[in-house]
């Protein structure tokens, strides 16, 4: 791997500032589990990696029942799901922090990061995107929010612009009557790059048996992570039983374009998205009901 | 260009102080600098787990992190483990239990496998099974290997 030189801002200016001089010969580091791979096997190369961990607003969360979540974009993947509380309030996004890599990537891995490296694949973002989150970014213009669905752009792009950096993640309130699920489909048990992702959220009425908002969002079947929209809107107002849940998985099934590779032929991972939708909105309901 | 860095860390209770290259990864400098070759680098991209260490208490794949980036950290090799006369209870397990073959995945079985019995002192097999899950073993099958991890909760329990 070619040197580079190091720098770790202590602020949020600090780093844009580093980022913009350089422009797209500065990377920013954060786990480190992406970039640096990238640095050494894949002939990227950088003169300056900006080290973001030592700004205190990336590496904290706050959570609260009315305020909602707003997660530092380098906070480590296992501080989410150790976190009880952050847990059970947005179970998609811990479900998707457990399965990044294996625990020595969840010591270090953000979910900032996994979508900053805006792999079709990526675990986070369909979790992302069924919990509607919203990304703040700085840059050398100054800050501004963006919908996570809007983020990526094509496999390994996003809107991040020259100077610019992800600097949280901001989630609404949870409501009682709400749950959420991520799952991918894998041939291993652990360890492993989703042949299909998937992410359900559902709220459902105080009787407990109707959706009143849900959304579904895909992994691995296109060049971003996509959100289901017509899947999603469909189950508004619907019962929350398997039937309307296997409709949703056939509507899912039309956005999904998936390519054939080593991990799977377009045809079979089309067929997962059906299979996946059901069992994503069945955990969501439980969790729904459980609360 | 290749400017070097000074970094001050604890290495094994030891206060260590290195210089490295920015680009220089943890498990490059520990081998090849600090002189702790236990750490093994099997794969250098994150999937094999032969060159964790512990990092402030948590296991870390050495080899995706920056040297540079150990500045004020804690760190735990597979030498801080145990001692020669003094095996720790895992290491024990491991010979006894014939845990291993080749040996090159051993030191990042054990310092995942020591922070998973700090965390969790009477682990299930699933839960030996999902926390080793990013140390990889060609030779074993790993059945003895969770056998060992188990057998020396048991062992701690009861020291
Ligand atoms: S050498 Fe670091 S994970 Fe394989
Ligand atoms: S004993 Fe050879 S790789 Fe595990």
């Amino acid at each position: 791997m070619k040197d580079f030189e190091y720098a770790a801002a202590k602020t949020v200016d600090e780093a844009v500032g580093l980022l913009a001089s350089k422009g797209d010969r500065a990377k920013v580091l954060a786990g480190g589990t992406d970039i640096i791979v990238q640095l050494r096997e894949t002939g990227r190369e950088a003169d300056l990696v900006v080290d973001v961990k030592k700004i205190p607003e990336l590496v904290k969360y706050e959570l609260s029942p009315a305020g909602g979540l707003k997660l530092g974009a380098s906070v480590p993947c296992y501080k989410i799901y150790e976190d009880e509380k952050l847990k059970s309030a947005y179970p998609a996004l811990a479900d998707s922090a457990r399965i990044i890599g294996g625990w020595q990537i969840q010591s270090r891995a953000s979910i900032g990061g996994n979508l900053c490296n805006s792999s079709p694949a990526a675990d986070s973002i369909p979790a992302l995107i069924v919990l509607d989150a919203k990304c703040h970014i700085a840059g050398p213009g100054g800050r501004r929010t963006v919908a996570v669905a809007e983020f990526c752009t094509a496999p390994g792009k996003n809107v991040l612009q020259q100077g610019e950096l992800l600097t949280a993640l901001e989630f609404a309130p949870t409501q009682k009557g709400d749950g959420s699920h991520y799952l991918r489909f894998i041939p291993r048990n652990e360890m492993d790059i989703a042949v299909v992702g998937c992410g359900a959220w559902i709220r459902l009425d105080a009787s407990g048996k109707t959706i009143t908002a849900a959304r579904i969002a895909l992994g691995a079947v296109g060049p971003k992570p996509l959100f289901a929209a017509e899947a999603s809107t469909f189950l508004t107002g619907k019962p929350a039983t398997p039937e309307t849940f296997a409709q949703a998985g056939e509507l899912a099934k039309k956005i999904a374009t998936p390519i054939s590779d080593m991990r799977g032929p377009a045809e079979y991972r089309t067929h997962l998205v059906g299979v996946l939708v059901v069992r994503a909105l069945t955990k969501a309901l439980e969790r729904a009901t459980q609360k | 260009m290749t400017k070097k860095l000074h970094v001050t860390t604890t290495i094994n209770g030891e206060q260590t102080e290195f210089l490295c290259e920015a680009r220089q990864s943890l498990l490059e400098v520990l081998r090849e600098t600090v002189r702790l070759t236990g750490s093994k680098e099997g794969c250098n991209n994150g999937n094999c787990g032969a060159c964790t260490v512990l990092v402030d208490g948590l296991p870390v794949n050495s080899c995706l992190m920056l040297g540079v980036e150990a500045e004020g950290c804690n760190i735990t090799t597979i030498e801080g483990i145990g001692e020669t006369q003094h095996l720790h209870p895992l290491q024990k397990c491991f010979l006894e239990g014939a845990a291993l073959q080749c040996g090159i995945c051993t030191p990042g079985f054990i310092v995942t496998s020591k922070a998973l019995l700090d965390k969790h002192p009477n682990p299930t097999e699933e839960q030996v099974r999902f926390e080793l899950s990013n140390n990889l073993c060609r030779c074993t099958g790993y059945d003895k290997i969770v056998r060992a991890v188990l057998e020396a909760a048991k062992i701690k329990q009861t020291v």
